[in-house]
């Protein structure tokens, strides 16, 4: 049997590597809060990664139950956190944006879909206290 | 001199699974999902001193869209289902037939179309219980983006001949101003029952 040339197999391996280098983020928190999120049809794409800030809303996840409790909370980068603690957060990672970038900063909320509009109103309202003005609500593609 | 020095080769054939360990390593720590939603700008905050100013808008030029806490919707003053709201939206947006109860157009001038009459001066106003459940409140929000979305969509099919994502800048702002997105997402109230 002749043999297979595999000397591009790393070269193969490689662009591959690339690729996904390239469509991939970073997973930059672990999610402390367990959501599904909302489905709706008419979605945008947030543009620059770089500018959004995330904040993620839910039940926590189930080994965290036990500590936590099942209401719903709101999780800042890696932490648990109060709806008075967000605007702190927003002005914190507004500081460490380039000052020209400033003005673009999006907030993407990632919330849960049974999440009560309590939480959510609070966290909007905190979110103009903050003049972080450009939201966005995440949401996956529904499939008819 | 006659002899030429070999230079032994690198053994590479441990190479691919190098860029395989590599490879598995990002695979596992990246995320794929492409992070998208509804956007949307949120007023600024009212300053603590200054007592609210009612903006004294006409009762033709507002359509309040209220869910409940049993997510119900109620627009205008009567209860209807998800699926009539993008048309009800349509409508107050548009006014085709000039009703006396929706709201008023203003004749603006627009770049590519000229004089246009716009229904400069509505206000789609979304209100919502504090129990409300958040998908409830993005179906409304969704609702509200189609009915503006389809009517960007057929004026622009109508002028040039492509949807309103596939226009440039210029056109994309012209069709705007006639179809300006004017949802005011009120402040927090407490609607229909306990929390």
């Amino acid at each position: 049997m002749p043999e297979l040339n595999t000397s591009s197999l790393p070269d193969l391996v490689f662009a591959f590597l690339f690729f996904i280098m390239m469509v991939t983020t970073m997973r930059e928190v672990t999610l402390k809060v367990e959501f599904r999120a909302p489905q709706a049809t008419e979605l945008q794409k947030l543009e620059k990664k770089s500018l959004v800030t995330f904040i993620y809303v839910g039940k926590p996840t189930q080994d965290l139950q036990a500590k936590m409790g099942s209401e719903t909370r709101i999780q800042l980068n890696d932490a648990f956190a109060e709806t008075s603690e967000i605007q702190d957060y927003i002005a914190q990672e507004k500081s460490s944006m380039k000052e020209e970038d400033q003005p673009f900063m999006t907030v993407s909320i990632k919330a849960d879909r049974e999440t009560k509009m309590g939480v959510i109103t609070d966290i909007k309202q905190a979110l103009r206290e903050a003049y972080a003005l450009k939201i966005s609500y995440s949401a996956t593609q529904r499939i008819n | 001199m006659g002899k030429k020095r070999k230079v032994p080769a690198v053994n590479a054939s441990s190479s691919a699974d190098i860029a395989f360990m590599l490879l598995l390593f990002f695979l596992m720590t990246s995320s794929m999902d492409t992070d998208k939603g509804l956007p949307r700008r949120l007023p600024p905050p009212v300053p603590k001193e200054q007592k609210e100013t009612d903006v004294d808008i006409k009762k033709r030029n507002l359509l309040v869209v209220l869910i409940n806490s049993q997510n119900q919707i109620l627009c205008g003053d009567e209860f209807i289902d998800i699926k009539q709201l993008k048309d009800r939206v349509k409508e107050f947006v548009s006014n085709p037939n000039n009703n006396e109860h929706m709201p008023e157009k203003v004749e603006v001038d627009v770049p590519y179309f000229g004089k246009q009459m716009v229904t400069k001066n509505h206000v789609i106003s979304l209100q919502n219980d504090r129990g409300t459940e958040y998908q409830a409140y993005i179906d409304v929000q969704n609702e509200i983006a189609a009915a503006y979305n389809e009517l960007r969509d057929d004026l622009s099919r109508q002028k040039f001949g492509k949807i309103f994502m596939e226009l440039d800048e210029e056109q994309q702002k012209a069709v705007q101003q006639i179809y300006p997105q004017k949802i005011s997402e009120a402040e927090p109230k407490n609607y229909g029952g306990v929390k």
